[in-house]
């Protein structure tokens, strides 16, 4: 074929962080501190759900409505409205999504055209680069910079955005900015004040927010997780983007959702039923039940969105002594699933020919993996082509695993004697 | 409310969302501050679509639905233990490889193996999609772009037009054609003219879509009928996207060829396969693309940039199901072969129905479906308006008026 056989909109895009160190994780059997997803079973009470919804009658195993499955789309509803403070409507304002990728995806197809910019705050969920470009758009970065006055910087709270620098980023091209509150990979939790002075600027530029909450129940110490969506003036321009996956630890059964006004949902499920059209069912009808139990333990001690950051809390410590005690410096998540530490102090020698030319944290992480047995995900893979070398000394940690896992990753750190 | 009430409800906001288009753009601009809350160039005129449009009509209990395709018989009970057993697994519930299950890949490309009769790498030459929709999307969305023209046989499957415009580039259509003056129909009289056929065929042709078993009239296209497309696929240089997610669905006398199998082709197809259809599971939305590395790392590249990975239990139990009926295959046991038979029956005892109702049924060689042609029944339609197609008015007077 003498012209080009992929379409151009694959070029630029064919890299991938987590296909390339999955991979990498499962060929070393690593003891993975990778990719995201809990080693553990997710809650009795989803399971039990699910079981139920495979028994169920044939409809289980049969073509839901498109757009969500009616009995999901109600649970959200009625859970995501009391939160937000704003009456969501079910078929209007909500789309089920395959996992909050998929959402993501669809949110750009819809929304972005040639030439728009999307400004995507740094470091990012590195799926926010190539679904912009894919879409045609151009992506512009602003950076979240530790606060100088502090001395070390020990938490992801100590990472902040600049009002006047984000606000320079802003041209007439740009369409829409992308938030990710908690952030992956810094465990970042936008306060309320930091998330006013981002509306502000929607709302003066008239343009689109697309916040991006999968870990929104899981914030430590004193942190609490505030949505865009209900400042004022800010529903009608959000798209909030959830996922089962993270909610529920179920991070297998891809079930997401975006939630917004409906005039401009409407486009995200154009794009939606001229793609996947719908969404496996049994999962979405176990998904709708976990709802609604939460709907009625909101609050209290048995809800697990209480419990789940309870139990996190935990090892989110157990993993930060560990890394302190070999001498890497974490930085402390104040949400999340994931903790960055710096691997500037250590000295290893890393002697591997076939990373030679690449960036110092992907060579460090694969040398960790290959030859040391432990899965971890180089930080500069959060960042733009840009910036990336400014960037290339953390490493990111999953500790949504079990003690066990996290033992066996300290056996291992203990044993580099790095201090 | 009564039936009759809840059915025209129904039936009213169809109408409202078949005539969103001007109606929701004047709405935005109206219920909005703002302007440039618009949507992509992409979407422009795709916003409708028929299964939105007429399964929330249908979905009232109370009528009898044989519009969207799916069955209301249970799938074989093996694949449904075989999910609550893979939920139970924990590892099952989470993460999997991207581009598909290892076990599923793994199963595919054994069982397609045997049916194309070549070697199939089950990490290279394998993606596992959201259904068969998925896959076109996928395999679309790799491989065609603006200033590219798609061929696609008509009837088609609503949903390639759009795909096909939201890549970018130009439909060229083409119609299936009745051999005229038989009195008993079948899909097989429908057939595609070689020389309009090669008359579509230029330079910025991209790809050809073909459907077989089709969605909607049942054809099986035939060896001569594919080898056909064929050569016009080698000489024009152009790819194939071949969707066959009724494969297993071929009624007695007729037979199923993969027009990847034919010479030449297996290097410039891509062949869609739905699980949803071969284990009578649509609600499971698991497909898969088969084809050549070099096409096959482009669809690749979209999933990874789309949704990354598809639900794990499903793909695990998907792959039971395939293995066990992998043993079975050539045996009347093998789900592959004993839906059809039990399907030919259903087929046959419809068109019964169909001409002793006075209509005439074209009996499908395949699929799901079956065409009627209601014109012999002259039934004035007048009443319900003058601005949609004939065909559109009977399915809705159908479900309004014929409710008991």
């Amino acid at each position: 074929m003498s012209r080009q056989l992929n379409a151009h909109r694959t070029d630029g895009v064919k890299k991938n962080v987590w296909v390339e160190f999955s991979k990498l994780a499962a060929d070393y059997k690593a003891v993975n501190l990778g990719q995201g997803f809990p080693d553990f079973s997710p809650p009795r009470f989803i399971q039990e759900a699910f079981c139920k919804a495979v028994s169920g009658g044939p409809s289980m195993h049969q073509y839901t409505r498109a757009f969500g499955h009616p009995p999901l789309v109600k649970s959200l509803a009625k859970f995501f409205s009391r939160i937000v403070g704003h009456e969501i409507d079910p078929f209007e304002d909500i789309l089920v999504t395959v996992g909050a990728y998929q959402a993501l995806f669809s949110a750009c197809q819809a929304l972005v055209d040639e030439g728009d910019e999307v400004i995507i705050i740094e470091p990012f969920f590195d799926c926010y680069r190539p679904m912009v470009v894919m879409a045609g758009g151009k992506a512009v970065y602003v950076p979240l910079r530790p606060k100088k006055e502090s001395g070390a910087v020990l938490s992801s709270g100590d990472w902040v955005l600049s009002a006047e620098e984000l606000a320079s980023k802003i041209t007439p091209r740009t369409k829409a900015i992308i938030i990710n509150t908690p952030n992956n990979p810094l465990g970042k939790v936008y306060k309320t004040e930091e998330l006013q002075m981002i509306a502000d600027l929607c709302i003066k530029h008239d343009l689109l927010c697309i916040s991006d909450e999968v870990y929104e129940w899981l914030t430590y110490d004193e942190a609490k997780h505030v949505k865009i969506a209900s400042l004022p003036g800010m529903w009608d321009r959000t798209i909030t983007i959830g996922s089962a996956g993270k909610t529920f630890s179920a991070t297998g059964w891809k079930v997401g959702w975006a939630i917004g006004s409906a005039h401009v949902m409407k486009h995200i499920q154009t794009i939606h039923q001229n793609t996947v059209y719908d969404c496996a069912t049994a999962a979405q009808e176990a998904v709708a039940h976990g709802f609604d139990r939460e709907y009625e333990l909101f609050g209290t001690p048995e809800s697990y969105f209480q419990q789940l950051p309870d139990i996190l809390q935990h090892k989110r410590k157990k993993l930060a002594l560990c890394l302190e005690s070999v001498g890497l410096q974490p930085i402390m998540p104040e949400g999340g699933y994931f903790m960055i530490a710096d691997i500037s102090s250590v000295k290893m020698d890393i002697n591997d020919e076939s990373t030679k030319d690449e960036a110092y944290d992907f060579r460090f992480v694969k040398w960790l993996t290959k030859e040391k047995g432990l899965a971890t995900i180089p930080v500069s893979a959060f960042y733009s082509p840009e910036h990336s070398k400014e960037f290339n000394k953390y490493i990111r940690f999953c500790f949504v695993k079990e003690d066990s896992t996290l033992d066996a990753a300290a056996d291992i750190l203990r044993k580099l004697s790095m201090k | 409310m009564n039936v009759t009430q809840q059915v025209l409800k129904s039936i009213k906001s169809a109408r409202r969302s078949v005539y969103i288009n001007c109606r929701r753009k004047f709405c935005a601009s109206q219920c909005t501050m703002t302007s440039r809350h618009t949507h992509s160039k992409r979407i422009e005129g795709l916003d409708k679509n028929v299964w939105v449009a007429f399964t929330s009509v249908a979905a009232d209990p109370s009528i009898v639905n044989l519009g969207q395709g799916y069955p209301d018989i249970p799938p074989p009970s093996y694949v449904k233990e075989a999910l609550a057993k893979a939920a139970s697994v924990d590892k099952i519930n989470q993460y999997t490889r991207g581009f598909g299950h290892p076990s599923l890949v793994k199963a595919l490309a054994q069982v397609y193996g045997k049916v194309y009769g070549r070697h199939i790498d089950p990490f290279k030459d394998i993606l596992v999609t959201v259904g068969g929709y998925g896959s076109l999307f996928s395999t679309m969305q790799a491989l065609v772009e603006e200033g590219d023209e798609v061929i696609i046989i008509e009837p088609f499957f609503d949903c390639y037009v759009p795909m096909v415009r939201m890549a970018g580039a130009k439909p060229v259509l083409i119609p299936l054609r009745l051999k005229p003056g038989k009195k008993t129909i079948t899909s097989a009289d429908w057939f595609l003219d070689p020389e309009e056929l090669s008359s579509k065929f230029n330079s910025k042709t991209k790809a050809i879509i073909i459907n077989t078993p089709n969605n909607p009239i049942g054809k099986i296209f035939s060896r001569d009928e594919l080898q056909m497309i064929a050569d016009l696929c080698i000489k024009h240089d152009t790819l194939c996207f071949s969707d066959e997610v009724y494969e297993w669905l071929i009624y007695r006398g007729n037979q199923h060829i993969k027009i990847a199998t034919l010479p030449g082709m297996w290097d410039r197809t891509i062949t869609i396969g739905s699980a949803g259809k071969t284990f009578s599971v649509t609600g499971w939305k698991l497909g898969w693309s088969i084809g050549p590395e070099h096409l096959m790392k482009h669809l690749q590249t979209v999933m990874q940039n789309t949704l990354y990975t598809c639900p794990t239990p499903l793909q695990e139990a998907v792959a039971q199901g395939l293995n066990l009926n992998y043993d079975l295959m050539g045996q009347p046991e093998c789900y592959f072969t004993s839906l059809a038979e039990e399907l030919q029956g259903k087929r046959d005892r419809m068109a019964t129905i169909m001409q002793e109702a006075g209509m005439t049924p074209v009996i499908p060689e395949g699929g799901y479906f079956m065409l009627v042609d209601v014109t012999s029944l002259n039934q004035d339609l007048s009443h319900m308006g003058d601005d949609e197609a004939y065909d559109y008015k009977f399915v809705k007077w159908m479900i309004k008026e014929k409710v008991n």
